[in-house]
């Protein structure tokens, strides 16, 4: 469909469900889970690696209201990860559902069935454990072939080949390479060299973790619970449990926010389990501190750049070495490493004659990471938006003028980007554009505000991808009411995003009805037909386009329909929306039509459409912050945050814009406030909101985002993605505003008001 | 033991209530499932609900604590929230809505006792009301719309 033919593409509509949520309404697991269901606690690991020497749970049963409780003696031993990834998984099988080995502090160690919250409490201290505790590695620049081993059990199963070994400590490794990095190095008028380390942010997602389990009408297990992934998730129970997947359903309701927690399995099995033993509803309900000590969350990397450029500033060469600690357990391990490489280098595909990236991702006795939007993106644009502000900085060059001779675009071809083609491009222009509206050239310039603050700006570039490249598969179901209103099921996950409304909005474009007439549904496994789920930013590009072929098919259908009242060929008829117009000019209504598609009918009036794309097109972004840094403390404001966003078409402008805002609030506060920090036996410090800071309303500042459009061709309406970029450029723009205000460059987040008021400045 | 009180206009009496029993907890087991706990440690501002017209963090205080007195929740408040919510919705800024209830509430009471305010003090009385989605910017957007709207009503 042309670019200027739509009506609902394109405009603010407001999200289908947004009345039910402002207004209250109960849509959430823990609100539609029945009364009376058993209440599941986990007794965790107070050590980061330790054996179950013994464990006995004899007194711990006797307390009222207990009706059991499981050790790693009763679980199945099917090695299996809680990775939310299209089979076979690169994460490895490294997981039981209990296991004898501990391997962080919050590893389950026994799973408690209790009827009320205060049985399973009180049965949870009087669990007998004698732990053999065991040296642990926590350090991750030591635990590659460290003595230690996190998994050294023999049934560690790899399903790819990742460059992974449990005898080395090693979950992935790998080198990509385009031209020969050392000798263009060698031949450039300058090198930096530094690393960026970031740590575990926790998506932090208002609603923890949560999961209902009961058996449904036919005996099967019925499982709701707070998840991006319906169908993964009923594979890791199918294999965790070992039931079939046709002896399960899994189904999720609203989500109180994901950001890629939820595409990992962090709590589902604990219930289903207890539901399979008891045969009775279970729920878990995740504390705060659950979800911060045992989630799912961001991989910390430290990232070494060398960069490599001429006088001029022209840049010619980059040199990764991502090492990304996966904690306990290897979910999104192999993946998330890749992207630290594959997100950042790209960006300068306007220059770069020669690049190398290389990796390792190990096992650490620390909390397990998982998927966090941007999905080492983030960690990856930090370290070379950072060291490309460096070299702005020793070259004296403005560093967007830096940028505007290296970036990106449109037509070029990306070696580092699996020499995909940035069709749809308009990094250029969201550069030309930010400059403007935050003012650069007045802003740039550091101003002393005479009070002890200093005023200074920052700038970075960002990239992702649109779903993953020949993997990820979006699936829609499209049906025809007697009414001609339509039903668009999905097995996406709306998870806050607003998918369900934009993708009806796609619907109501191609179908040309009113929006209102596209009711959407999602998911559950035994009604939705077969989507990877809501991550990878894949859910506009990819399950969009399925969208649009399932239109044209029913289309189809309609036509085929209104042609056999008319009494004629359907090759013959016009589908107008509200009817189907013969050669003749003579029509027959949408509503005759679907009627008929029950009466005497033999052509369905439904349709599923499956797509898989075999590129990701790269949304791009340009974000400039300004801040306010108070030299004696070292607080930092962020007064303005300018950014400029190419997602494509905006399938919707104001869902665009807060899913932009929402992300630099996020970016901001993994920049300045959100520490993750262990003790010296592993014991994570910031395990609630008390400690681990998000920003409020009043650490945001002004956050000011446009859009420059590009239109990719093979996207829905020329949609790419817009969900995880949005994350990216704060922490290099912020780090980059404070060392203009400081003189002082800082290479590991978060950059703390202390960290900058004992900062001293670089030698180099 | 047993507490009586006002819920939404109606009087509750519950016996059996544990003594230990947060007010959270209660209004949950009462059905007003708008109520939300995000964090247990009177950090988010999820749980909000007044206590005789005041917000209050009913995380953290005793069921036993409102006793006798009047306790209104999102759903007693249909209506006032109902004025301003569809301009939140126009922004797109309910996101995933599980902060919602909190923050329309606190709002409420914001525009209760300051009718007319600015955007600053918007920030700050919302202030202890997290969103983990939206970035902020899009709920004060909404608010502001709707300050707006209501000045461009014509006097009688």
């Amino acid at each position: 469909m042309p670019e200027n033919k739509t009506k609902y593409v394109g405009t603010a509509v407001r999200k289908k469900d947004s009345l039910q949520l402002l207004l209250g309404k109960p849509v959430y697991t823990a609100d539609i889970a029945p009364q009376g269901a058993l209440v599941v606690k986990l007794l965790r690991s107070p050590h980061a690696n330790a054996m179950v020497k013994t464990i006995d749970t004899t007194i711990a049963k006797k307390v009222p209201g207990v009706v059991d409780i499981y050790t790693w003696q009763d679980v199945p031993h099917n090695r299996y990860t809680n990775a939310g990834q299209t089979y076979p998984e690169p994460s490895p099988y490294d997981r039981l559902i209990l296991d004898r080995h501990l391997r962080f502090v919050g590893d389950p160690v026994a799973i408690i069935a209790a009827e009320t919250e205060k049985a399973a409490h009180k049965a949870m201290k009087l669990i007998k454990v004698e732990y053999e505790v065991l040296d642990a590695v926590l350090d991750f620049r030591t635990a590659k072939d460290n003595p230690t081993l996190v998994h050294p059990e023999e049934d560690w199963l790899p399903l790819c080949d990742v460059g992974g070994d449990n005898h080395r400590n090693l979950v992935a490794s790998g080198e990509e390479k385009d031209g020969d990095v050392e000798a263009v190095l060698a031949g450039c008028d300058i090198v930096l060299d530094h690393t960026y380390h970031t740590r575990a942010a926790n998506q932090a997602m208002m609603e923890t973790f949560r999961t209902y389990t009961d058996l449904d009408r036919y005996g099967r297990l019925h499982v709701l619970s707070s998840t991006q992934i319906v169908f993964h998730c009923r594979r890791i129970l199918s294999r965790a449990l070992g039931i079939p997947k046709s002896r399960i359903r899994v189904e999720k309701p609203r989500i109180g926010g994901g950001f890629g927690a939820k595409q990992t399995s962090v709590s589902e099995v604990y219930p289903a389990f207890v539901t399979m033993k008891t045969g009775r509803p279970a729920m878990i309900t995740y504390t705060r501190q659950e979800s911060q000590i045992a989630g799912s969350p961001r991989h910390e990397m430290e990232v070494r750049v060398r960069l490599g450029a001429d006088k001029d500033g022209r840049i010619r060469a980059l040199d990764l070495y991502t090492l990304s600690n996966s904690g306990a357990y290897g979910e999104h391990g192999p993946t998330t490493v890749g992207l630290s490489g594959h997100k950042s280098i790209p960006l300068y595909t306007g220059s770069l004659e020669a690049f190398r990236f290389r990796y390792d991702v190990v096992y650490t006795n620390l909390q397990a990471a998982g998927a966090y939007r941007g999905y080492g993106a983030t960690q990856g644009i930090f370290a070379v938006e950072s060291i490309v502000n460096e070299l702005a900085e020793k070259l004296h060059i403005d560093p967007t003028e830096l940028r505007d001779r290296n970036m990106v675009r449109q037509g070029m071809t990306m070696p580092a980007y699996y020499n995909e083609p940035a069709n749809a491009c308009a990094l250029d222009r969201c550069m030309a554009r930010c400059r403007e509206i935050f003012d650069w050239e007045h802003r740039y310039p550091v101003r002393d505000m005479g009070n002890g603050k200093v005023r200074a700006a920052g700038v970075a570039m960002a990239m992702q991808g649109s779903g993953i490249s020949g993997v990820d598969v979006g699936s829609v179901t499209l049906k025809l009411s007697e009414d001609g209103t339509y039903n668009l099921i999905i097995g996406a996950a709306d998870m806050g995003t607003g998918c369900d409304t934009i993708l009806a909005q796609m619907a109501a474009d191609c179908m040309d009805c009113p929006v209102e007439d596209v009711a959407v549904f999602g998911a559950d496994t035994d009604v939705s037909p077969y989507d990877s789920g809501s991550y990878a930013s894949s859910t506009t590009y990819v399950t969009g386009k399925a969208v649009e072929k399932a239109c044209a098919e029913l289309t189809g259908r309609i036509c085929t329909i209104g042609a056999e009242l008319l009494g004629c060929d359907a090759a013959d008829v016009t589908f107008e929306g509200s009817c189907v117009r013969a050669a003749d000019g003579r029509t027959v209504s949408l509503t005759d039509i679907a009627y008929k598609s029950q009466v005497s009918n033999n052509c369905a009036a439904e349709v599923t459409a499956t797509h898989s794309s075999p590129v990701s097109p790269p949304p791009f972004m340009v974000g400039m912050a300004e801040i306010e840094l108070d030299k004696l403390t070292g607080e930092v404001q962020v007064l303005e945050y300018d950014a400029v966003v190419d997602c494509g078409t905006p399938v919707n402008p104001a869902l665009a814009r807060v899913q932009t805002e929402g992300g630099i609030a996020q970016g901001i506060g993994m920049t300045l406030t959100e520490n993750v920090t262990y003790d010296a036996a592993g014991k994570p410090i910031e395990s609630s909101f008390m400690q681990y800071k998000i920003p409020t309303r009043l650490d945001v500042g002004h956050l000011h985002v446009e859009f420059e459009s590009s239109y990719e061709p093979t996207g829905p309406f020329g949609a790419k993605s817009i969900g995880e970029i949005v994350i990216n450029t704060p922490a290099p723009a912020i780090a980059h505003a404070i060392m203009r205000a400081t003189g002082v460059w800082h290479r590991e987040l978060p950059i703390t008001p202390e960290v900058i008021a004992m900062g001293k400045a670089d030698e180099d | 033991m047993e507490i009586k009180l006002q819920l939404n206009g109606r009087a509750v009496c519950v016996p059996d209530v544990a003594p230990d029993t947060t007010l959270y907890d209660f209004l949950r087991a009462q059905g007003c499932a708008s109520v939300k706990c995000g964090c247990e440690t009177s950090n988010c501002g999820l749980c909000t609900v007044f206590l005789d017209d005041v917000p209050v963090l009913s995380c953290s205080v005793l069921a036993a604590r409102a006793a006798g007195h009047k306790v209104t929740t999102l759903e007693g408040l249909q209506a006032e929230a109902a004025e301003f919510v569809g301009f939140i919705a126009d922004q797109g800024a309910d996101q995933c809505g599980f902060c919602n209830p909190g923050f329309v509430m606190n709002t409420i009471a914001l525009l209760r006792e300051n009718p007319d305010p600015t955007d600053e003090e918007i920030k700050a009385y919302l202030s202890g009301n997290l969103c983990r989605c939206s970035g902020y910017e899009g709920q004060l957007r909404g608010i502001r719309r709707f300050l707006d709207s209501r000045k461009e009503v014509p006097h009688a």
